[in-house]
């Protein structure tokens, strides 16, 4: 296998490339020059602490501190899909059971199915890419969700007014919120080889894996994004939809 | 006995008294006409008793027992509210009339809903018609039989003739006037001069508060 060479002259050199974001940035005067030092920094920053955690974690090689990293990464994750939630009622809960779920049950699968170990080397990454991608659906469901509530204000006040549960007032709001949630993760899927190389597949062809074989792994995530962005925003989509109304079955702020 | 009793009933929104302290009864088959100047809360008096609005203070009685007594959903499919310019939702007519099916868990039928397109003069192949291609009347006219596919007790009427045209404004006062002899408690609220006019019994309301009741003898 070909050994990777990123050392940290290459890195400052490839620095290079983020002058070029700030110098577009200042030649359209954008104001985004402080956010993007801001946000390398920062970057930079989490994942030298990543690094040597992961490079401690691994070495470790122990059950409870996998557990305890890949809940930290679901915690965080149902904490930013939760932020991006615009329902001033919104529940940090709703988010967290959806990715915790839907994390554990993919996962469960996959480590059930050998399709991967319950090493950390695994583990670790796999809950971040399957974290992250619940994380994202959720958000797009959350968002879709809160503007039709907005637009079809008048609609759900006139199901109810039919005597209409808020289940069956809302539920095509439901039904539209999940679909937007899930279309990227189904669009990407169709697309993946020919336009795209996603990061699993690109990082095992890149660390010298046969492509033949590093195809094996893309597919399994192919499958693994599927079920976890539709399961995260199924439970995330109907837990969130019940935030906008009180226990008198009325629309909030109605 | 009064199938509804507002007592004391008060309404605060966004810092604001919306309904001050109403008292009023209904009794069972009554046909009553609410009536005011505009933003003085006869709409919010019409929702609070569709319990689609708490009031902040006071009670609501039906048919003796408080709103909170009743299953909410139970509650309003006897005590329905038909929205002043209202909504159609789904894609044809036909969404729209089977929905109070749907509600109820009940199998569609055809023949009630035929029955009703007939009241309100609309052809049978309405029923496949786009909500996007309907007039104002016609869309009035859907949305109050969406209403009426299972008889409420109580008719709670938001305005439902502004701005139809005579002849439509005909065939709805129509319908109120059949399921009020069906035996239907009718609230309606109205500017309209010519409603008014045939009007039984009328309820001013100003500024949240009832002004004056008028009962004209028959």
């Amino acid at each position: 296998m070909k050994q990777l060479s990123v050392n940290n002259l290459s890195l400052v050199f490839s620095f290079a490339l983020v002058l070029i974001g700030v110098a577009i940035s200042e030649r359209e005067k954008l104001g985004l020059t402080k956010d993007i030092f801001y946000s390398i920094a920062r970057a930079i920053v989490q994942l030298v602490i990543v690094g040597y955690l992961l490079k401690y974690i691994f070495r470790v090689d122990n059950v409870i501190l996998t557990s305890a990293m890949s809940l930290f990464i679901v915690v965080n994750a149902a904490w930013n899909a939760y932020k991006r939630n615009p329902n001033q009622y919104k529940r940090y809960w709703d988010s967290f059971l959806a990715v915790f779920v839907s994390t554990y049950v993919t996962m469960g699968v996959l480590v059930a199915s050998g399709a991967i170990k319950f090493v950390p080397s695994q583990i670790i990454p796999i809950s971040g890419m399957i974290a992250s991608n619940t994380m994202v659906g959720i958000g797009l469901c959350y968002r879709n969700m809160d503007q039709q509530f907005h637009d079809q204000h008048q609609q759900i006040l006139e199901k109810l007014a039919l005597g209409a549960d808020t289940k069956l007032a809302s539920l095509p709001i439901l039904r539209a919120s999940i679909k937007t949630a899930m279309q990227p993760t189904i669009d990407s899927a169709k697309t993946i080889g020919l336009v795209s190389l996603p990061g699993m597949m690109s990082g095992l062809i890149f660390a010298g894996v046969d492509p033949v074989r590093a195809i094996k792994y893309q597919i399994m995530v192919t499958f693994m994004l599927i079920t976890t962005t539709s399961l995260g925003s199924i439970i995330a989509g109907y837990a969130a939809y019940k935030n906008y109304f009180n226990a008198q079955a009325q629309l909030i702020n109605g | 006995m009064a199938i509804l009793e507002l007592q004391q009933v008060t309404f605060n929104a966004i810092g604001h008294q919306i309904i001050n302290g109403v008292d009023l009864q209904v009794n069972s088959g009554d046909y009553l006409t609410i009536s005011g100047p505009s933003g003085g809360g006869k709409s919010t008096i019409l929702k609070l008793i569709a319990t689609l609005l708490t009031p902040t203070s006071g009670e609501i009685l039906f048919n003796g027992q408080a709103q909170a007594a009743y299953q909410t959903t139970a509650y309003r499919k006897e005590v329905s509210y038909c929205f002043q310019q209202p909504t159609l939702f789904g894609e044809t007519v036909q969404d729209n009339l089977a929905f109070p099916f749907t509600v109820r868990e009940q199998v569609y039928d055809q023949g009630k809903v035929q029955h009703l397109l007939d009241l309100v003069d609309l052809p049978e192949d309405y029923l496949t018609k786009k909500v996007t291609e309907l007039s104002g009347g016609e869309r009035q006219r859907v949305a109050l039989i969406r209403n009426l596919i299972f008889l409420p007790k109580v008719l709670l009427l938001d305005e439902v003739t502004v701005g139809l045209d005579q002849a439509n404004k005909a065939i709805v006062k129509k319908l109120i006037e059949q399921v009020h002899t069906d035996g239907v408690t009718i609230l309606m609220v109205t500017h309209e001069s010519d409603i008014l006019a045939q009007a039984q019994q009328i309820i001013w309301v100003k500024e949240g508060r009832i002004v004056d009741e008028t009962a004209i003898s028959e």
